[in-house]
């Protein structure tokens, strides 16, 4: 296996989606190539730290206000008194 | 309705369409009975479905277009729009599949907005052969974020991922952001499985390259 074939195995390699005798061959390609070698460790870095970092900011007053608004869309949309009104009508049974 | 173009695919794509063949059908997801509640109008059932994804569709929507208020209105649009259309919904996906999907459109529909002549489609984007190919062998500092405070650290990955074409950027972010599977994600972006795993390589790798400044030990750019 060379650079070339070892990269296109990459996302398969990381996403534990390789059958094994292809893995013995990318593990034996990363034990003689240091470059490879490199780019495995700081890619899988890459991916963590991107993990690991706080997300954007959810403050519970941002979800209270969106989740006002979305609801009061819905309720003046002019669909929710519909359904509403369907649902009630299965409820008296006709 | 119009049919959209998918910015990522070019391909036809209806948001709303709940035919979804690339995501293997599973047991019957707990989200199914809320939504089932929310179609025959009981409201708190689908207030109960925003409070569980708004944080995800949020995030989701902040990572695509990289700007705040943007992603509030999207994150409105998303529930207002899924809630008009709830009748589409028939379970072959996942609720939360079925509202990344929507915020994604959402998404690129606003970057495609907010760009003017200088728009460069996400088909240019993808055929770029730009970080397909490592360049940068540096070996990175043992825990190198641990070099930059939280605040410092943070904006080096916005201003990272951001440089990313919106294809591949929207792509890291549903795979190894949001932990959505490859064919979640394939499913979401209107896009088969091995142009998801394409497009996740060169986004990760370009990531890399691009992180490798701040992190490569002996490296001059950091502190």
């Amino acid at each position: 296996m060379n650079c070339t074939e070892f990269l296109s195995k990459l996302t398969d390699y990381f996403d534990g989606q390789i059958d094994p005798a292809l893995l013995a061959e990318v593990k034996e390609h990363l034990g003689t190539c240091h470059h490879c070698e490199v780019v495995v460790d700081t890619t899988r870095k890459t991916i963590d730290v991107y993990r690991g970092a706080s997300s954007y900011e959810f403050p519970e007053e941002l979800s209270n206000r969106l989740r006002a608004a979305v609801m009061e869309r819905c309720r003046t949309s002019g669909k929710l008194p519909d359904i509403e009104l369907r649902a009630s009508s299965k409820q008296s049974g006709q | 309705m119009d049919v959209q173009t998918s910015p990522i695919a070019n391909e036809p794509l209806d948001p709303f369409e709940d035919a979804v063949a690339a995501e293997p059908q599973a047991e019957i997801h707990p989200d199914v009975a809320l939504v089932e509640r929310a179609k025959a109008g009981d409201t708190a059932a689908f207030e109960q479905l925003v409070q569980q994804y708004e944080r995800q569709i949020f995030r989701t929507a902040q990572h695509i277009t990289q700007n705040r208020e943007d992603a509030e209105d999207i994150t409105q649009d998303v529930f207002f729009k899924a809630f008009q259309k709830l009748d589409q919904f028939q379970g072959n996906s996942k609720f939360s599949t079925w509202l990344v999907r929507i915020a994604v459109n959402e998404s690129l529909m606003r970057l495609r907005k907010r760009k003017t002549s200088k728009t460069v489609s996400m088909d240019q984007d993808v055929e770029t052969e730009e970080g397909s190919i490592p360049r940068d062998f540096a070996e990175w500092r043992p825990n190198p974020e641990q070099n930059y405070s939280q605040s410092e650290l943070a904006e080096i990955l916005r201003k990272t991922i951001a440089g990313l074409p919106p294809g591949f950027r929207t792509v890291f972010t549903l795979r190894d952001i949001e932990n959505l599977s490859t064919e979640e994600t394939a499913s979401a972006l209107g896009l088969s499985v091995p142009a998801v795993k394409s497009r996740l390589l060169r986004a990760r790798l370009q990531l890399r390259e691009r992180l490798s400044r701040y992190f490569r030990q002996n490296n001059e750019a950091s502190k």
